[in-house]
């Protein structure tokens, strides 16, 4: 079943210099217990799309378009209704924990904040719960832990605290918006672990948001890839890895180095992708991706690609999608 | 053997921290002995964890800090102890790249006087020859050289990462220091700044220090490699022989934890992680430093501290762990983890 329904969803932003389209026309579903992950580099909208689902963006962003969460369209409700849907049935954890978190009160007090505000909970029930929740986000010795304050804890357990936090009141939807990006692999490798392993005890979707594709190759089920503000691809993450349509797509798998996969020779090189990114403010009317495709004719930069299904369940937006055989 | 370019020997940085209210006075041993060579033309990579103190060793040769105790050889003299007025010539024969491009760069000159300061500084080109001299060096990095006359708020993170290695690179200097050049970046901007740096060494042939997280680009531009863990050098040896045989549990558990950008493989890949955080470097664990965290951890391991050790017939390859045989046979922490799962 679909939880999350985001369609036809674009965003401006007005400047002082030129309006800036960080999104434009997106659409994607968020299904029960699935794990979807976008991803693109910086500028692409992802963390746009994030903040747009909860209700996040300033007052300078133009905002058009659907998200509904189980039907009711969060971009139309009141605000006072948007607040007791956020942090209840829609939570978030974000890229640096010492930042979103409180440094003046103690871990215990900030995740029972959360308990008291939407669940009503006694100041005595909301520790007790804190202390299981942080148990169960595997922060070791939760009693002692509880009445520590952030700058007490590694960058780890921080991120541990904040998703103890974001599951407090059993969310239909976790958004996570880099949520590894600050920790060391090491770290990261038992956060991921422990994301997926909520999904599985607790049943909550995970909307991921990233720029690191070995990141999503870990817990994605189903990925979403971004490019100017567009969704430019969308597959499960093992036909995506398997079989990338885009040749944006293919130019980011191509140039990440890999691991014991150098060949041996000293002169060997990583692929690059040509050109810039385009300049949000003056968005193409072509493909956004055509001045840097080596597959670029004059289809390609005259008209934009609509999202079209090229293998089952595997939608991209090219005129000439495909692999290198394929394609020639 | 040639004689090396830079020579480390029993490095030390402690920083004193006051404690609040104890009046005792704490230690932080960033770095805790730590000893390597880098040959002529060769590229050294420094791997680890935050808080390794992989950037206090980078710090510490440039003479940003001043060490504890040790020696640092630069093409053999001694520059542990110059004083400062004699560090600065040094910037001829070590040269660096940082992290942030945006905070590296001064907003308010222009490129062209940026990449040329060096030069100016050192009296090595006179005025005439600078405007075409920093063209060349623009033209290298791949910079039309137009860009000169633009400020860096003007270039994206790649262009303005350029311009650092042109700056650095502008006196021809034997060493070049580069602390996380390109983390900051993106993966498409990434690839291109990797390839520019090995296809300058290729040419040039300096010999490069290069301090990263990222096992993977490590792998990608270094010769040889050293692990850090909390203040030490775990394990050392050339790339291909550190990637394919890592002997040191912290190494093994480093290399497994980096994701693959292939879903099928990662998700049939067999993951060690790691329990615990990195211990405080105010007071490091007694014996093998990475006891705490250590899946094959032995009682020997908490009492007595492993020194760097060459393994015999293994290429130059050194670890630092009791449990490594003589041979190079490494203890198998995959086993281990299965089990306690």
């Amino acid at each position: 079943m679909t939880l999350l329904h985001v369609s036809g969803l674009s965003v401006r932003f007005r400047t002082e210099d030129n309006p800036v389209q960080a999104l434009s026309d997106v659409s994607f579903a968020l299904e029960e217990r699935e794990i979807l992950a976008i991803v693109g580099e910086s500028g692409c909208g992802k963390s746009v799309t994030a903040m747009s689902i909860l209700g996040l963006l300033p007052s300078t962003a133009a905002i058009s378009g659907r998200i509904a969460l189980e039907g009711r369209d969060l971009l139309t409700l009141p605000r006072k209704e948007l607040r007791s849907i956020r942090g209840k049935e829609l939570s978030m954890i974000f890229q640096e924990p010492m930042t979103s978190l409180n440094p003046v009160f103690t871990v215990g007090r900030q995740v029972g904040e959360v308990l008291r505000h939407h669940e009503g909970l006694s100041r005595r029930a909301a520790r007790d719960r804190a202390i299981e929740l942080l148990d169960l986000v595997g922060i070791p010795a939760p009693q002692r832990r509880v009445d520590e304050y952030p700058h007490q804890l590694s960058g780890g357990m921080r991120q541990r605290v904040m998703i103890a936090m974001a599951v407090s009141c059993d969310p239909k939807v976790l958004i996570a918006d880099e949520p590894t990006t600050a920790l060391d692999v090491t770290i990261q490798a038992g956060i991921l672990d422990l994301m997926r392993d909520l999904r599985d005890k607790l049943g909550t979707a995970i909307l991921l948001i990233t720029h690191d594709l070995g990141v999503v190759a870990d817990v994605a089920e189903r990925v979403i890839v971004m490019y100017a503000g567009r969704k430019v691809e969308e597959a499960t993450a093992e036909e995506l890895f398997e079989h990338p349509q885009h040749p944006y797509t293919m130019g980011l798998l191509a140039a990440v180095p890999r691991l014991r996969e150098q060949p041996n020779g000293e002169r060997d090189r990583l692929a690059e992708i040509p050109g810039m990114v385009p300049s949000l403010s003056a968005p193409p009317s072509h493909c956004p991706f055509a001045p840097r495709c080596s597959r670029a004719d004059e289809l390609t930069l005259s008209e934009l690609p609509e999202l079209r299904d090229v293998r089952p369940g595997h939608a991209v937006a090219c005129f000439h999608p495909g692999d290198e055989r394929t394609y020639s | 053997m040639t004689a090396p370019v830079l020579q480390v020997d029993n490095l030390k940085k402690h920083f004193p921290v006051d404690s609040g209210l104890r009046s005792s006075k704490e230690i932080v041993h960033a770095v805790d002995g730590v000893s390597f060579s880098i040959a002529p033309g060769e590229v050294l990579g420094l791997v680890g964890e935050s808080g390794s103190g992989k950037s206090t060793v980078g710090k510490c040769i440039l003479r940003l800090l001043e060490p504890t105790a040790g020696t640092i050889t630069l093409q053999g003299t001694d520059i542990t102890r110059l004083p400062r007025r004699r560090v600065r010539p040094l910037r001829r024969k070590m040269h660096m790249v940082f992290q942030d491009p945006y905070s590296s760069l001064n907003p308010r000159m222009p490129i062209g006087r940026i990449v040329g300061e060096p030069l100016r500084m050192h009296n090595l080109v006179d005025g005439s020859q600078l405007e075409r001299r920093v063209s060349e060096l623009l033209e290298m990095v791949a910079l039309r050289p137009e860009l000169r006359h633009r400020y860096p708020h003007e270039l994206s993170g790649g262009q303005r990462q350029r311009v650092a290695i042109a700056r650095a690179l502008s006196v021809q200097p034997p060493l070049l220091i580069a602390d996380e050049p390109v983390s900051a970046l993106d993966v498409s901007v990434q690839a291109s700044i990797l390839n520019l740096l090995k296809d300058l060494q290729a040419e040039l042939g300096f010999s490069c220090l290069f301090v990263a997280h990222d096992l993977s680009t490590v792998e990608f531009l270094c010769d040889r490699v050293a692990v850090m863990y909390l203040g030490k050098i775990v394990e050392m040896a050339p790339r291909k022989e550190l990637f394919v045989h890592p002997k040191h549990p912290y190494t093994q558990a480093l290399l497994s934890a980096v994701p693959v950008p292939d879903a099928k493989a990662q998700r049939h890949r067999q993951r060690i992680v790691l329990t615990g955080d990195i211990p405080s470097p105010v007071a490091p664990p007694t014996g093998c430093s990475f006891h705490t965290r250590c899946p094959v951890v032995q009682e020997r391991n908490r009492i007595e501290e492993p020194q760097l050790r060459e393994i015999s017939g293994q290429g130059h390859h050194l670890v630092a762990c009791h449990l490594v045989g003589p041979n190079g046979e490494a203890p198998d922490i995959t086993r281990e983890t299965s089990h306690a799962q």
